[in-house]
């Protein structure tokens, strides 16, 4: 068992490369960092921000259904107003900056939704970007 | 409890006209769908009239296409295998082939007039669309959902007029001046010109309608009989292109 030395080694060396991304983000602090978003005043009255966070797509893709197939333009909100059925219109009305919002949230969960392949961004969020 | 065969028969053959006429009944009384259904809306029917006598495209006027693309985010290639039309300006004897004869040609000659997508009532676009991303509103609108086309481009070989497009490239840097509030389209799906649904929706004309300073372009409804498009088609000759393709088409021309 003279190689007893060079077997526990290599073992020690291999586990600490195979961990390394561990290590590296330990250091860096980014374990535990979730992404800071830019949140506007007041409820949404849609949904509490749990529900927000788990179905938002769900409610888009609902919303999207009605208005284009139903032509259900409108929504009746929490808190008893009616609300265009729009994620330009009315979701970035408030949550006004896409990049500090939507997309900061979306690269943490690493997922990419395609909404804006097509849609585009209201024209005050376009002109505080300029 | 014994039953015989005689017996038998009689109770099955009463629970069938029973069964048969409960049927008959409810088919006769649209008992399917009693209260509580909704009551359908009173369906417009939507169509438009360009009066070729006011339009004065064939002198360089692009107004009314100009405004529908600025609307809609149409883009621009200037490689025609690329290209994307809403709405367009093609010469008469073009758009309507079948109305040339050796005499009466001289007078359209030289004259081109805007065509779009004809709205038909029978259109063969939405029967061959295999995932549903195209269809027929009750008000007469051939509407598309983006989200759903998966750029097959059979509703591009059914359409007799050409009125669909497809996205080769990435539409967006071809637009000219983006207006945020229309959304652009993606590279791989079709489109095509939508009556302008999302300002019906808000009670306004068209774009292209609003935009013609020769009042050329009328929209309406043909199920309103008085109407400015039944006054117009009440009134004046119209004709509409391939009619006899058994489309339906909804644009006419008043020659």
């Amino acid at each position: 068992m003279s190689d007893r030395g060079l077997i526990v080694g290599g073992l020690v060396l291999f586990l600490a490369l195979v961990t390394l991304p561990l290590w590296f983000n330990v250091a860096a602090g980014t374990t535990s960092k979730l992404p800071e978003l830019t949140l506007p005043e007041g409820k949404d009255p849609f949904g509490t921000a749990e529900y927000m966070r788990a179905s938002h797509m769900d409610l888009l893709m609902t919303w999207r259904d009605e208005v284009v197939r139903n032509q259900e333009r409108t929504v009746v909100g929490l808190d008893g107003k009616t609300y265009a059925k729009s994620l330009t219109g009315t979701c970035l009305a408030c949550h006004v900056n896409r990049a500090t919002f939507c997309d900061r949230c979306h690269d943490y969960a690493a997922v990419k939704p395609t909404c804006w392949e097509c849609h585009l961004e209201p024209r005050p969020v376009q002109r505080a970007a300029q | 409890m014994s039953m015989d065969r005689r017996r038998f028969l009689e109770v099955a053959g009463l629970s069938a006209l029973v069964v048969a006429g409960k049927r008959g009944f409810d088919a006769l009384t649209d008992g399917g769908r009693a209260e509580g259904a909704t009551e359908r809306r009173p369906a417009a029917r939507w169509a438009m009239v360009i009066d070729l006598r006011k339009c004065v495209n064939d002198r360089g006027c692009t107004d009314c296409i100009a405004a529908c693309d600025r609307a809609h985010n149409v883009p621009h290639f200037d490689e025609r295998a690329h290209e994307v039309k809403w709405i367009w300006r093609e010469p008469f004897e073009k758009a309507f082939a079948d109305h040339g004869s050796p005499y009466t040609e001289d007078a359209f000659k030289s004259k081109s007039l805007p065509v779009l997508c004809n709205h038909c009532d029978n259109p063969p676009c939405v029967r061959v669309c295999p995932v549903k991303a195209t269809w027929k509103r009750d008000d007469g609108i051939v509407m598309m959902d983006y989200h759903r086309c998966i750029g097959c481009r059979y509703c591009m070989a059914a359409c007799p007029y050409g009125a669909r497009s497809f996205n080769w490239l990435d539409p967006r840097p071809r637009v000219k001046e983006l207006n945020p509030d229309f959304p652009t389209r993606t590279k791989g799906v079709v489109e095509m010109c939508n009556f302008c649904e999302e300002r019906l929706a808000k009670g306004r004309a068209p774009a292209c309608v609003e935009a013609c300073g020769e009042q050329a372009l009328v929209f309406g409804n043909l199920h309103d009989p008085g109407s400015e498009v039944r006054r117009l088609l009440r009134t004046r000759h119209a004709i509409r292109r391939k009619p006899e393709l058994g489309t339906g088409p909804n644009v006419y021309y008043l020659v």
